[in-house]
């Protein structure tokens, strides 16, 4: 065999086969077996992310000198929902958060009762799934002090958030489970950076769930629901991104 | 496998005179880890440039958006060159993080293998002489002459291989991975030395981003090595073990 040949032949063997692999991975992940392989990253990123940490392990926390100097509005920028439009219009003064699901004691709570709850500050980093970051004052109350006041039955896996904004007309939500529901940086902020939430950022309440990427972070929550499944809720996948992109549903890396 | 590599060593390259020697260089768990690195990488790549488009902008710190200084805006990565083929950040995440397992926990075993069975020590092991400026030049001036092999153990690795080598595998993919971790807001609680490390989170990504580039430069240098040291050869070295000491004064 001559070696110019050699040379030649394995150039393009192996441009074509580094081509071949890069679109062999489209043909491959529509393969239902693998793509359930492909899938399953989620889970074991999971696992692996909480067989290492400590259950409290803290999201790092930063100075007010570390703040981003402006943070970035991402997703909904305003629902469009007639609903939500006319509670901004009398500026949330009969909104009421639904606390109900497996609990033995359903709350809906206004805005003024949800500002009297003691409250944590927080300035910790917003990671966006897209790959940016910025670093904001959260303020509010912790939601596992509104979970322990609904009284959580032992029989609930997950929090459920349903919100305002809708998404093909229905409502976007997420879940997460119960170890980052009660993690003492899990609150339901009101406040960014000193004022009441603009719209932009999720106003009247949002999840702030500091472990994880910004989807999981529902803006405009309504209602939190304890759950024992996610199966039955949207498409069962537990959050509008992961129903209708794949997203993964454990959002720590 | 090529059906050259199950033939006889005689009869795997045929040349004129006398048949070349052949000797077994590659073990088991070298040439494994290998090819399943080599898949790895090219998803790595193919998976983390998709991440890339959805934001091309990259940052020094711990955080940095469109409003906040850019210190590198990336061009806009065609589809060929991506995975998916089209945009699906989503997809390409799910790629991205299941093969970081495959990467990082493979590297893991393939390191405490190649301590156990030595090859580390005995081939990758950098020694003060080799450093020296005469070897260093000498060792220069062989490859421009096409010269990879010391005639005398023809299955060392010369220098400029052995310093590739440990960059890759102790530095370039460490790095990888451990950026690659420090992104993850999880292990940032878990281990928040990875932030102290590589100073904050957007740093981390800048330097996963300039890490991986530095891979794509070692691809690039490896085949072009490869395909001069006589391709052929090389790759059935690391699919079958076995390679033939090239008659290098004739090439
Ligand atoms: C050969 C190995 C790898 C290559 C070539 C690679 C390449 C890339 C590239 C080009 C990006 C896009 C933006 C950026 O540079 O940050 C990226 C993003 C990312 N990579 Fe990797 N990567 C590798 C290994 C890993 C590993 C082992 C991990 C996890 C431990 C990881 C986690 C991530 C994460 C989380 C992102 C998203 C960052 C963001 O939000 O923008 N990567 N990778």
């Amino acid at each position: 065999m001559s070696g110019i040949l050699t040379r030649r032949a394995l150039i393009t063997g192996g441009a074509a086969s580094a081509g071949l692999l890069l679109s062999g991975c489209d043909q491959v992940a529509q393969v239902p077996a693998f793509r359930k392989i492909l899938l399953s990253g989620d889970a074991m990123n999971q696992g692996l992310q909480r067989a290492l940490s400590d259950r409290a392990a803290l999201a790092p926390e930063f100075s007010e000198a570390q703040m981003s100097p402006r943070f970035r509005v991402n997703g909904t920028h305003k629902p469009v929902n007639p609903a939500y439009d006319a509670l901004l219009a009398e500026n949330f003064a009969s909104y009421r958060l639904q606390v109900g699901g497996l609990v033995d004691r359903p709350l809906a709570l206004s805005l003024a009762q949800i500002r009297g709850i003691p409250a944590r500050t927080q300035i910790t980093r917003h990671d966006c799934v897209e790959g940016w970051s910025a670093i904001g004052k959260w303020h509010g109350p912790l939601l596992g002090t509104i979970l322990k006041a609904a009284g959580v039955r032992s029989s609930a896996r997950y929090v459920v958030f349903t919100c305002a904004d809708l998404m093909d007309g229905k409502p976007y939500y997420e879940s997460i489970d119960l170890i980052d529901a009660f993690h003492p940086q899990t609150i339901m902020a009101w406040a960014l950076n000193g004022h009441a939430l603009s719209v932009g950022h999720g106003a009247p309440l949002r999840l702030r769930v500091e472990r994880q990427l910004g989807y999981k972070h529902a803006k405009y929550v309504m209602k939190i629901d304890a759950v024992a499944s996610l199966a039955g809720i949207g498409l069962g996948k537990g959050g509008y991104w992961e129903d209708h992109v794949d997203y993964d549903w454990y959002a720590g890396i | 496998m090529p059906i050259d590599a199950a033939l006889p060593m005689e009869d795997a390259a045929p040349a004129p005179g006398p048949p070349r020697p052949a000797i077994y260089r590659h073990r088991a768990s070298t040439r494994l880890w290998h090819w399943v690195n080599a898949v790895t990488i090219i998803i790595m790549i193919g998976s983390g440039l998709t991440i890339l488009n959805a934001h091309p902008h990259l940052y020094w710190g711990a955080y940095g958006a469109n409003y906040d200084h850019a210190w590198l805006h990336t061009p806009r990565w065609p589809g060929f060159l991506t995975i998916p083929g089209h945009y699906n950040l989503a997809i390409a995440r799910r790629w991205h993080l299941l093969f970081a397992l495959v990467l990082g926990f493979g590297l893991l075993s393939y390191m405490i293998v190649s301590v156990v069975n030595r090859h580390f020590q005995r081939d990758l092991r950098v020694r003060a002489k080799e450093l020296s400026a005469r070897h260093l030049w000498h060792d220069l001036k062989e490859h421009l002459a096409f010269r990879f092999h010391d005639a005398a153990n023809p299955g060392a690795y010369n220098i400029f291989q052995k310093l590739s080598y440990v960059l890759v595998v102790f530095g370039l993919i460490p790095t990888m991975i451990f950026t690659g971790l420090a992104m993850s807001p999880a292990m940032d609680a878990a281990w928040p030395w990875l932030l102290d490390l590589f100073g904050g989170r957007q740093s981390a990504r800048s330097i996963h981003f300039i890490a991986a580039s530095g891979l794509v430069v070692f691809i690039i240098v490896h085949l072009t090595l490869v395909i001069l040291a006589g391709a052929w050869n090389e790759v059935r070295s690391m699919v079958t073990g076995r390679w033939t000491v090239p008659d290098e004064e004739e090439a």
